[in-house]
């Protein structure tokens, strides 16, 4: 039976999708269980065009609590403690609207974490943008910069580090993902259930409007054209003030013990915070939409189930514990309303101004939702990328090609965007921002949880497997300098269109490096995110998979290496394999040709291995431990000589000046002081106020100013 | 001898405060701002944060917080105050301290470690330093700007360079007595090694020695 209408359509389904929900129900759908279906099966919500393929992640390991599937990734710290974490992108809404774009996606990872029991500790950011030449990617960088700071810093949460990165491909759509990290106490761990009949739905904070409403069917599932203004209804509006009230009001529910599970509203709103809780307990649910307390009128009951309004969480609480929890609310001026109950029996059953507006089987709306094998195919024109030769670097002066990279505003200090966060909240920022990997302490503790994201769209485009693959080496590398050893992987695959054979071929390819990555480190799974139809007018992103890598230093070193650390006289030192003469989607490669080209270097499993665990034990005794990449071995010395103010001499094999291979790093110490591993080799001394490759002399001011300025003044 | 740390409802920086003077074995309490009363308390202190959302302007409701009497009180009365970045709004903005603070000079929020000199040491927050003392202590404000249209007040920290367009360099603000003082950048976040500061600890410690000389 087709019963073609324009209504599904417009809310993004298609007729296949709509027979399917004709199918569940056994008749036509009311408008309230048209809207709930469409936003529930959205490919933002659903999953289910890459769902399929997200089954070959390596997703257990003995200290995983909570994996995929739930709001936040949660992993055991040992004595006690247990830490969330979850990335998510906000792409599409900070494209039509950047500040509030990146806000909401700033408030919407802090509800997942909270979501959890835990409190939030700490924010990383991973934006990319199309080149600042273009004053519209200005106006992006800026406006989204602007919202994570309006944001984070507001609702209380140190943004602590992240990554910027720059290509074309982001000119008309723009990556922001957001990743958040929080810890709790085992017994504090909550989760999205709604446990038994009797069982009370309690909507706590802000009122619920007509803002976001289709955010996830209408924005995030769909690709850009000219007309995409028109979707600014669509984003949602932030309101971190509100957050800090519910964030902080949910952690006294959880240490009462008052919450038998907690839902967040985000994409799909009350639809999902209603139905995933109960078809997760294997429940029904009677709502009661009149009960919801709305900050418009004449709210129709689709509006209300679609609403993506920010700032609300769905508590479900026994009936004798409902008065406690209104008090709770009360306290910290946060709005709350009893709206449902839970019954017995498997249908949710939702009812508005007298009617029952939508009666369906709750479980469906996440279980049934359609599943996609969608065709995949390597490129046609990927040969002839592969085929391109390198660029020739021997004809350059490798002081003057320094300096141009230490210009690229995607290498150059990171300073203008960090300065804008709050990066220091609750005393836990051992090693901050401008780092390879961020360290935070936890008080009380002699732990310390160290955090690297990495994407790389270049080494990807080129290389799907090998670059995602990398990404995952490289963070465990940038987690493995500050002392830590790899314990738990997010990621946030933000690819083009989905329904190109040569999108899903990249996607399937990108899962297969980040699994085989995550299986030789041993390191799960524990959460993601997908989003495609990053695409402008026809033209796909490069795809670019973004890793979060969770490590624990336990104990944390006492004096953890730091870049800033390096004084006259200490040895530079680079420990890992001899780097081949392969610059394809290196910075350097960048630089001089407009084009990549090549295929990237591929990783080696036994090294990976090695280099991590070497890196995690040098950190505990020396001063400076630095990773290799972008801009390769000169930008990594650079950075500490213009960290620490002291010139360096390097005498290096060339192959090795702009290498980005994998697996290296460098090391700085006092001479004789430290056993390095027999492939280890000594290239450099630092002292004076140069940095001298192989003879060929860089101020040090003159290179400091040219990293400093790098990104500051292309935003004036 | 406890220190009140008032919460408003934004507030964030709360327990850093109480972390930080508990290390220097002080004791500190926590209260909410719908308090009324800071009996049993011998120094208040107004911490960092967004109380009330910045809501019209930093510190504009904070002022008519139920608690806020009692700050007024114990100002008066020359019990030590202290307030920090968002404290210190709210001190101005409540007409316990003068002046007002604006956006800072170049429109950008701001957060990193700063120079700092302590030019008055005869107040609570400053009895320990030495004369001059130059310290290194993080900013983190969009509104850091000290304004003074009436002239009145001491400026008895001034930052070192001019990160904000504060008026007189002044990092730091005390009424006549010395016993009420604004600070803008944050000491408690100056409070340990591993954070790269311990400079903060001079600030806290003077607090901590007003109280038992009192």
């Amino acid at each position: 039976m087709t019963t073609a209408q324009p209504v599904h359509r417009s809310l993004g389904m298609s007729d296949e999708e709509y027979d399917s929900v004709v199918g569940i129900l056994d008749r036509d759908p009311m408008p309230a269980e048209l809207a709930m279906y469409s936003v529930m099966w959205s490919e933002h919500c659903s999953y289910k065009s890459s769902r399929k393929h997200l089954g070959r992640f390596p997703t257990e390991a003995p200290w995983v609590v909570v994996g995929p599937g739930e709001n936040a990734g949660v992993v055991d710290l040992g004595d006690g403690w247990l830490a969330a974490i979850r990335i998510e992108s906000h792409n599409h809404p900070s494209f039509v609207e950047p500040y509030q774009g990146a806000a909401t996606g700033v408030g919407g990872i802090l509800r997942d974490v909270f979501t959890m029991g835990a409190r939030p500790i700490a924010l990383w950011d991973q934006i990319r943008f199309g080149p600042l030449d273009n004053p519209k990617n200005r106006y992006l960088l800026n406006g989204v910069v602007g919202g994570i700071a309006g944001y984070g810093n507001a609702v209380g949460v140190p943004t602590v580090g992240g990554e910027i990165e720059f290509d074309p491909g982001y000119t008309g759509n723009p990556l922001v993902n957001v990743m958040c990290l929080g810890i709790l106490k085992r017994e504090q761990l909550v989760l999205g259930t709604a446990g038994t009949p009797g069982t009370m739905a309690v909507l706590l904070g802000k009122a619920t409007g007509r803002d976001g409403i289709g955010g996830a069917s209408v924005l995030a599932s769909a690709s850009f054209d000219d007309a995409s203004g028109a979707k600014r209804p669509s984003v949602q509006v932030g309101d971190p003030f509100e957050e800090k009230k519910l964030i902080e009001a949910c952690l006294e529910l959880y240490e009462e013990g008052l919450v038998v599970g907690v839902q967040d509203l985000g994409a799909a709103g009350l639809s999902c915070a209603t139905s995933e809780p109960a078809g997760r307990a294997g429940v029904g649910m009677d709502v009661d939409l009149d009960r919801v307390h709305t900050r418009e009128s004449g709210m129709t009951a689709p509006e209300l189930l679609m609403s993506e309004s920010q700032e609300r969480m769905m508590a479900y609480v026994a009936p004798e514990q409902v008065d406690e929890v209104l008090t709770i609310a009360e306290k910290w001026e946060i709005d709350s309303a009893v709206v449902g109950e839970v019954k017995a029996g498997e249908t949710l059953r939702i009812s508005h101004q007298g009617a029952v507006v939508a009666e369906l089987p709750a479980a469906t709306l996440a279980d049934n939702a359609p599943l996609y094998d969608r065709p995949a195919q390597r490129p046609d024109w990927l040969d002839e990328v592969q085929a391109r030769p390198g660029p020739d670097l021997s004809t350059h002066d490798p002081a003057d090609l320094l300096e141009k990279l230490l210009d690229d505003p995607a290498i150059g200090s990171s300073a203008w965007i960090h300065e804008q966060y709050d990066h220091m909240l609750f005393l836990n920022t051992v090693v901050g921002p401008g780092s390879d990997g961020s360290l935070l302490r936890i008080k009380g503790t002699k732990k310390g949880l160290a955090v690297s994201t990495d994407g790389n769209g270049r080494l990807c485009y080129l290389d799907p497997r090998i670059g995602s693959a990398r990404l995952v080496y490289e963070a465990a590398l940038n987690v493995a300098v500050t002392g830590a050893r790899p314990l738990a992987v997010v990621d946030n695959l933000n690819f083009g269109n989905p329904e190109k054979p040569e999108v899903m071929w990249q996607f399937k390819e990108s899962v297969e490096g980040i699994s085989e990555a995550c299986e030789v480190l041993g390191v799960p799974v524990v959460g993601g995110n997908v989003s495609f139809y990053n695409e402008t007018d026809g033209i796909d992103i490069n795809p670019t998979p973004v890793v979060g890598l969770l490590g624990l230093a336990d104990p944390m070193p006492e004096d953890p290496p730091r870049l800033s650390r390096a004084e006259e006289g200490m040895e530079l030192w680079i420990v890992g394999p001899a780097a081949s003469d392969n610059l394809a989607g290196t910075a350097a490669q960048r630089l001089l040709d407009d084009r990549p080209g090549g295929i990237p270097t591929a990783p080696d499993r036994e090294t990976a291995v090695t280099a991590v665990a070497v890196a995690a034990e040098l950190a505990h005794s020396v001063p400076v431990l630095h990773d290799i990449s972008d801009g390769g071995l000169a930008v990594a010395a650079a950075e500490i000589a213009i960290a620490s103010g002291v010139g360096v001499v390097l005498d290096v094999p060339a192959a090795e000046i702009f290498s980005e291979d994998p697996h290296r790093f460098l090391v700085a110490f006092e001479t004789g002081s430290i056993n390095l591993p027999p492939d280890a080799l000594k290239f450099g001394v630092f002292g004076g106020n140069q940095i001298v490759i192989n003879g060929s002399p860089l101020d040090l001011e003159s290179a400091a100013s040219s990293y400093r300025e790098a990104l500051p003044r292309r935003m004036r | 001898m406890t220190t009140a740390v008032v919460v408003f409802p934004g507030t964030n920086c709360e327990h850093d405060v109480v972390s930080a003077i508990t290390g220097l074995g002080g004791n500190a309490r926590l209260v909410w701002h719908r308090e009324t009363s800071l009996d049993g308390y011998d120094s208040v202190i107004l911490p960092g944060g967004f109380a009330h959302g910045d809501a019209l302007r930093t510190g504009a409701i904070a002022r008519f917080s139920p608690i806020m009497g009692a700050v007024s009180q114990f100002a008066e009365q020359g019990k030590p105050v202290v307030g920090i970045c968002n404290g210190f709004q709210i001190l101005c903005e409540a007409g316990i301290l003068p002046g007002a603070l604006i956006a800072n000079r170049d429109l950008s929020y701001i957060c990193r470690f700063v120079e700092v000199e302590v030019t008055d040491t005869a107040t609570i927050l400053t009895n320990a330093a030495e004369p001059s003392q130059q310290l290194r202590i993080p900013l983190n404000s969009y509104e850091g700007n000290w304004v003074n249209p009436d002239g009145e007040g001491r400026v008895v920290v001034r930052y070192r360079g001019d990160p904000n367009g504060s008026t007189e360099g002044a990092a730091a603000v005390a009424n006549e007595a010395g016993n009420v003082v604004g600070i803008m950048p944050h000491p408690e976040r100056a409070s340990d090694p591993l954070l790269g500061s311990t400079d903060g600890l001079v600030f806290l410690r003077s607090l901590l020695n007003s109280l038992v000389s009192v």
